[in-house]
Formats: C-alpha cells, sequence, structure tokens
C-alpha cells in the first residue's frame, strides 16, 4: 500500500522516441494523422519533420501514476500540451505531491525535454490510501 | 476562416467500441508498459481486476475508433494537418476493462480565438459510458492553426 503526503515525488525515463515508436504509437492509439508518421506530408504544409503525439507523453506520465498508485486510485487526470517534443527526443515524467487534502492527493506533473523544454505540465487527483474516500 | 460560436452545444452522433486484449497489449507495447497488470490476464486478476484493465489514456485512443471521426473537421474545412493537441482531461467514474464494449458521445463546449485569429481553439467533452453506467469524461482542446492569418 502506498500511502501520499506532500512533497512525495517519483520520475520515470522515456525511451527515446525513434520513428518507430512513432509508428507502433499511431498504429496502436489509432491516431493515423500523418505529422506523426509521414515526413513528405509534414513538408507539404511546411512542417520540418514529424513530432510526437501528445498523448504518447501523457501515456508515459500515465505509466507514472500507475506505478506510483493501483489505477482505481486516480480520480482525474489532466495535461497542458506546451510544446512539440521532436522525434528522437528523451522525455523525462515527474510528479510531486503538492498536498493531501480530504484523503485527496493533488499531484502536479511535468514532462521535459533534457534540454529542460517542458513539453506537457499536467495535475491529478488520486485518494492518498488505498481506502477509498468514497 | 472564424469557426462559428453556433458549434456549441452541438454533439457528435455517438458511437461505441469494445475494448481488445489485442489493442490493449498492442497499446502497451507501443507506450513501454512493463506492468504486466496490462497485458497478462493472470496478473491483471491477481491484482483484482476481471480482465485487462483500460490504462488511464486508452479512452482517448478507443474514441478515434469513431468510424465517421474525420467527420468533424471535414464539416468544418479544416485539415488535420493544421491542428494541434492544447490539452486533455480525464475525469474517472469507474474503471473498464478488456471485453466492455464502451459508447461515446461528444459535445462541443466552448470556441474562442486568440492572437488574432491565428490560433483558433475547440473544446469538447466526450462522455464514456458502459450499459449506460458513467465510466468517464473526456475534455479534450483542440487548436486550429491559420496558416493564413500568420502570416
Amino acid at each position: 500500500m502506498t500511502t501520499l503526503s506532500p512533497g512525495d515525488f517519483l520520475l520515470i525515463e522515456a525511451p527515446r522516441i525513434t520513428r518507430s515508436t512513432l509508428a507502433l504509437y499511431a498504429g496502436a492509439s489509432g491516431d493515423h494523422n500523418p505529422v506523426h508518421i509521414d515526413t513528405d506530408a509534414c513538408a507539404a504544409v511546411g512542417i520540418p519533420d514529424v513530432f510526437a503525439h501528445g498523448m504518447l507523453s501523457m501515456a508515459y506520465l500515465g505509466r507514472l501514476l500507475t506505478d506510483w498508485v493501483p489505477q482505481g486510485r486516480i480520480r482525474s487526470y489532466g495535461v497542458r500540451f506546451s510544446a512539440i517534443t521532436p522525434v528522437n527526443a528523451t522525455p523525462v515524467c515527474r510528479g510531486t505531491v503538492t498536498r493531501v487534502e480530504d484523503g485527496l492527493a493533488h499531484l502536479d506533473l511535468t514532462v521535459s525535454l533534457p534540454d529542460g523544454t517542458a513539453t506537457l505540465q499536467g495535475s491529478a487527483v488520486v485518494t492518498a490510501t488505498d481506502w477509498p474516500t468514497q | 476562416m472564424p469557426i462559428d460560436p453556433a458549434l456549441i452545444g452541438t454533439r457528435t452522433p455517438e458511437h461505441s467500441v469494445q475494448a481488445e486484449r489485442g489493442r490493449l497489449r498492442f497499446f502497451a507495447r507501443a507506450i513501454g508498459q512493463t506492468d504486466t497488470v496490462y497485458t497478462d490476464l493472470e496478473a491483471a486478476k491477481t491484482a483484482g481486476h476481471r480482465d485487462l484493465p483500460v490504462p488511464p489514456t486508452f479512452l482517448f485512443c478507443l474514441d478515434m475508433d469513431n468510424p465517421d471521426r474525420g467527420r468533424f473537421l471535414d464539416d468544418l474545412g479544416i485539415d488535420v494537418r493544421t491542428i494541434l493537441h492544447g490539452g486533455q482531461e480525464f475525469t474517472y467514474h469507474a474503471q473498464a476493462y478488456a471485453g466492455d464494449t464502451l459508447t461515446f458521445v461528444t459535445e462541443v463546449e466552448d470556441v474562442y480565438a486568440k492572437k488574432g485569429g491565428a490560433l483558433e481553439f475547440i473544446v469538447r467533452d466526450t462522455h464514456v459510458t458502459r450499459d449506460g453506467e458513467p465510466i468517464a469524461t473526456l475534455t479534450g482542446t483542440l487548436v486550429v492553426r491559420d496558416p493564413k492569418a500568420a502570416k
């Protein structure tokens, strides 16, 4: 059982996002937008190269959450996509418990690139212990 | 071309899709998931699940299976290559599992512009249910870049 307290922190490093990663994620997710898999289609509208699905990074952050607590404890989870993740990037996911109130832990979440660029900024609310508050 | 605010409140026809074990395993592989609860039925059952759990963001992917999903942008005359995903939220009500047939219905909540119309935003809520029981609510923000307005 994991009990969350303010200041608790978790980090996971995603693997390098290769073109193969993007092809696999496009197939598995059903998101076939060519900007993620087709350099020719990108060039035709002036985009220099394919870039990663924002939802792939959100899935990595989701892994951080379920590595931390059983999925049933997640009440809500949201992100803003603040920068594009280029192909061959290696994102790092971080989560911090900012406060615990009424049995619910509030988490700040970020995904960033090695150069410091924040690509996703978000938050989640999870039950602070394995015992549901409802 | 500005997006008509009359879009607010419009709903797309509902669609239903089954969460399949094989697809969930494929998704786990694509995101580097190594927790066997998401890929191995025995591990899932040992952890108290009745089947493979649908992971936190996969409901968004199931909504992609809407056979009519390209129509929303087509009807607005928006090229899929000019859109960006601005934000995504999930509020969870109950756990969904492989084998569940889930129903999705999406409603436009808000439409607004920034940077003199160079960026337009469409906010949509998607309600996911299983036999009428609420499973989750997804809120997605779509950013439409107008290449002409940017110049």
